[in-house]
């Protein structure tokens, strides 16, 4: 199933929940949806017959400067099609949804976009750092991140 | 041996220094070879050249590991139970070295000729998995409590199917020696054996005087006796290749070496250990080694008889047939080692309870039945 | 009286104490510097909580301060058993973003290098899984003859490990004249050394009980926590990207995609991981061979590629099967020379989530066993 057609079978299902599809710059389409929302789209993704989105491939944060961004790039093994979500969250309140329940997968890669970037999911059940060390500070991936100058008392750089 | 030098220094308590040290000399010897050969035998099982700086062929690889381990740093690690861990090596050590004592070298130099000679043996090779505990308890460290766990399980278990073999080898040598099967009592007497009903059995040298005479004689394949054995002959060989199975176990090596499993504990009851206290543990292993190639000797490959008849025999080459016969045994434990992959804990136990001892008690019964018959 | 009182105390006659054991940064067998804290009862385990980022050389970051051809050094460094499978998807992405068409030529290079080293990962793979067992002379079998492959790759790039080989819109530099027969002899030792390692190793009975219904995976469990390569088709899923959404020339080739059989053990067992490794390098021979015969030798390498890489404003997720899974790279680029961010979806990453899952109630031995045969790197797993 083509982008386009995965993203009208999600704006007959989910209304204006379904923000925009988006294909006009290079490389690949993706649709946006309102950031609350995350959750429902992917069980519907996931158990809906003709989409059977069952494969997470990754969670990506992204930092725009002004906003934070979670990007899901979703493959469905038994259907072989793709299809990329992707919400946007203001900097001071990145609050988004888990899908933990929905795909395993994103056990860890929230792990990492919480340590990396600062997204917190919600109900995830063990939202802690994961490449970082336990006790870090700051989420190193955004833009404006300063490095700290000592880490228990060892210089940074 | 002892009345020949005894001759000569006229003084009992030097004759019984200079015989216990000649096994101390050779169990050096004998390790740094194994040593070498293990590094070498290894190293042409994998297509590598091994070690090759250290002199001619890299001969001298295991004086320089020797001389390496002498230079290490002592730790004693702060939280260990300082008596017990200081007191484990050495007691690994001796233990092994104690297992000497009977280890005949020819028909005329047994260190010490006792007529109890098996059972001191299984004795004294159980003293090992006491230090192996004890080392691995006082290091306070968690791998080497699973290896010594390991270790004291796996050892008591093996010893069970071994004990066996020693046992029907000694009920067959009491056959033999009393059946008036191939070995007169007048060869029994020459020797000094002393023979008082079964116990005669467990003496070494009767064991070994009843398979000499070629190596159709000897018990791997059925003992003496005419062409009725050879039915018997697919008993003796389980029985000694049961044995072979249970000596890797009690020497801890591969496969059975879940003690030390490098990839699972790291290096088990001796990770703590470092310099002196490791060699110790590292030669007590070959010296173990050793010692259970000998028994495998005794028991089955006709000790120090030549395996031609009266061709090449004597006490000389008495010697020489012992000793090369055991190194034979200990180059298969080392052919073993790098071939096989490391069985788990629960299989290993499977395979000493539910395989080994049932089959073990089978022959026994089968061997001893045969035995009866004549 | 009153009624009889209900005691619900549970009486368990043996309780033993449970204690946590730190396995690795520094340990044997835990395939770099992974910690696994592992809460055992007894020798049987019942929780592993795996402490990952020891490695973490925060190579998204370093991406965004580089420009495009910069970056692929960086590649090269995540899983550095495969290095030349991890530029293939990274160029891929690139050159779909800039719209440039390599030739043929490129297109059979890369693929057979590709599959060349994908045979050298499976070796390492199988190698050092069977020292997870403690079978050590197949370990070094196996490192002999990847020397053929490696002096292929070093001959073409310069480089035995990290080859930065694969550039923007072609190649470093062409092959060399003799390329087409070394590969031949290479391929023809590698169909030695396997049959050796199958008599060896995988067919050795201690071996076979060793690895057999450990660690079990089911199929349906692997695709939910995003298993890809051979973990996922141990479970016995055909799922193959170079099958289902064929990129690069792969198309053109006739291949099998192997799976689990559960000809011994349990479908998603480590051993049948590990078969699947095993009849993938075969497979690999195989398309290498297809690509020998068809690949013309005439042509440039290179195609014309501005100086300065600056791919027009979008996104992109190029992915590939690395040997180790489905390797992706999510590239957005903001118009300028560098990109905005680069994020790695690492296989390794998501095949070692699924590890707390599968390892409960086995032993300490088989936990090794299982770690080994999800065939993780720890460069891909922390970036």
């Amino acid at each position: 199933m083509q982008a386009k057609e995965i993203y009208d079978v999600l704006k007959t299902e989910f209304g204006d929940r379904i923000i925009s599809f988006n294909d006009s710059a290079a490389g690949d389409p993706f649709i946006e949806i309102q950031s609350d929302k995350i959750l429902e789209i992917s069980l519907f993704l996931r158990d809906n017959e003709s989409l059977l989105f069952d494969f997470l491939n990754s969670i990506t944060a992204m930092d725009l400067v002004d906003k934070l961004a979670a990007v899901y790039h979703i493959y469905s093994v038994s259907l072989n099609h793709r299809i990329v979500i992707k919400l946007f969250v203001p900097k001071d309140n990145p609050k988004v949804p888990t899908v933990e329940r929905c795909w395993r997968t994103a056990d860890w890669h929230e792990r990492e976009a919480w340590d990396l970037m600062g997204i917190e999911f919600v109900g995830h059940h063990n939202l802690i750092r994961i490449l970082c060390p336990y006790d870090w500070e700051g989420h190193p991936l955004r833009k404006d991140y300063q490095a700290p100058e000592f880490y228990h008392g060892i210089k940074v750089n | 041996m002892e009345n020949f030098i005894n001759g000569f220094i006229n003084n009992e308590f030097i004759t019984a220094l200079i015989i216990s040290i000649i096994p101390l000399i050779f169990v050096l010897l004998y390790a740094l070879i194994a040593i070498l050969g293990e590094l070498k035998i290894s190293a042409f099982m994998q297509e590598r050249l091994g070690p090759m700086r250290t002199g001619p062929w890299g001969i001298f690889q295991p004086i320089a590991e020797v001389v390496k381990l002498l230079q290490k740093e002592d730790i004693t690690p702060d939280a260990v139970n300082k008596p017990l861990y200081n007191f484990a090596p050495f007691l690994m050590f001796a233990a092994s070295y104690a297992c000497f004592a009977v280890i005949p070298f020819s028909s005329h130099f047994i260190p010490a000729s006792l007529n109890l000679g098996l059972f001191y043996l299984l004795a004294a090779s159980s003293l090992g998995v006491i230090s192996i505990v004890m080392g691995g308890w006082a290091s306070n460290n968690k791998y080497s409590v699973l290896g010594a766990m390991r270790s004291a399980s796996q050892i008591v278990s093996y010893e069970l199917p071994a004990s066996i073999c020693l046992l029907t080898i000694a009920a067959l040598t009491s056959t033999f020696t009393f059946g008036g099967l191939g070995v007169s009592k007048e060869l029994m007497t020459a020797v000094g054996g002393t023979h008082n009903g079964f116990l005669a059995g467990l003496d070494i040298q009767h064991i070994n005087v009843a398979q000499s005479g070629g190596f159709w004689n000897w018990f791997i394949f059925g003992g003496p006796g005419n062409i009725t054995k050879i039915w018997v002959i697919p008993f003796t060989m389980g029985l000694a290749l049961i044995y072979f199975i249970a000596s890797l176990a009690e020497t801890n090596r591969t496969p059975f070496d879940i003690s030390e499993g490098e990839s699972e504990i790291v290096a088990g009851y001796f990770i703590e250990y470092s310099g002196m206290k490791f060699a110790m543990f590292y030669f007590a292993e070959y010296a173990n080694m050793y010692i259970v190639a000998a028994i495998m000797t005794i028991l089955f490959l006709g000790g120090w008889t030549s395996p031609f008849g009266d061709y090449m025999n004597g006490p000389i080459w008495g010697a020489f047939w012992f000793v090369s016969k055991a190194f034979a045994v200990v180059f298969m434990q080392i052919w073993v080692r790098w071939t096989l992959p490391r069985l788990r804990v629960d299989q290993l136990m499977n395979i000493g309870w539910k395989v080994l001892l049932p089959l073990s008690i089978v022959c026994f019964l089968v061997i001893t039945l045969w035995g009866v018959l004549h | 009286m009153g009624e009889k009182k209900k005691v619900d105390v549970e009486y368990s006659p043996f309780e033993s104490d449970k204690f946590r054991v730190n396995i690795g940064p520094q340990h044997p067998s835990t395939h770099g510097v992974l910690r696994l804290e592992a809460e055992l009862d007894g020798e049987i385990i019942t929780e592993v909580i795996p402490h990952i980022g020891n490695l973490h050389r925060c190579m998204e970051k370093h991406c965004e301060f580089k420009t495009y051809p910069q970056i692929i050094p960086f590649v090269d460094r995540l899983d550095y058993c495969s290095a030349i499978n991890n530029e293939l998807p990274y160029v891929m992405g690139v050159e779909k973003l800039l719209g440039i068409e390599v030739s043929d030529k490129v297109e059979y290079i890369r693929v057979i290098l590709s599959e060349l080293n994908r045979i050298g990962n499976h070796q390492i793979a199988v190698a050092a899984f069977g020292l997870d067992t403690g079978a050590f002379t197949p370990f070094l079998y196996l490192f002999r003859d990847r020397e053929f492959i490696v002096k292929i790759l070093e001959h073409c790039s310069g480089a035995r490990l990290l080859y930065n080989y694969f550039w923007i819109g072609g190649l470093a530099r062409d092959i060399y004249p003799t390329f087409k027969e070394d590969c031949l002899d290479a391929i023809k030792r590698i169909r030695i050394t396997n049959a050796e390692i199958m008599d060896l190793l995988i067919n050795n009975k201690i071996f076979i009980v060793r690895t057999i219904n450990t660690g079990i995976l089911p199929g349906d469990v692997a695709i939910n926590f995003g298993c890809t390569g051979p973990v996922l088709r141990g479970s016995g899923v055909p799922f193959d990207l170079r099958k289902a959404q064929p990129y690069s020339i792969y198309e053109r080739f006739d291949f099998n995609v192997c799976v689990g059989t559960g000809e011994l053990g349990t479908i998603g067992d480590s051993w049948n991981r590990n078969i699947v490794r095993m009849n993938e390098m075969e497979e690999s021979c195989k398309i290498i061979e297809q690509a020998i015969a068809q690949m013309p030798m005439e042509g440039d390498v290179r195609e014309k590629v501005p100086k300065r890489v600056k791919p027009p404003k979008g996104e992109i997720y190029s992915c590939a099967e690395n040997p180790k899974g489905e390797l992706g790279f999510y590239i957005v680029s903001d118009g300028t020379d560098k990109p905005s961010r680069i994020k790695v979806r690492s296989t390794g990453f998501s095949n070692l989530s699924v590890l707390p899952d599968i390892s409960k109630g086995y032993m300490i031995a088989d936990l090794m066993v299982t770690l080994g045969s999800l065939d993780i790197v720890l460069g891909d797993v922390d970036r």
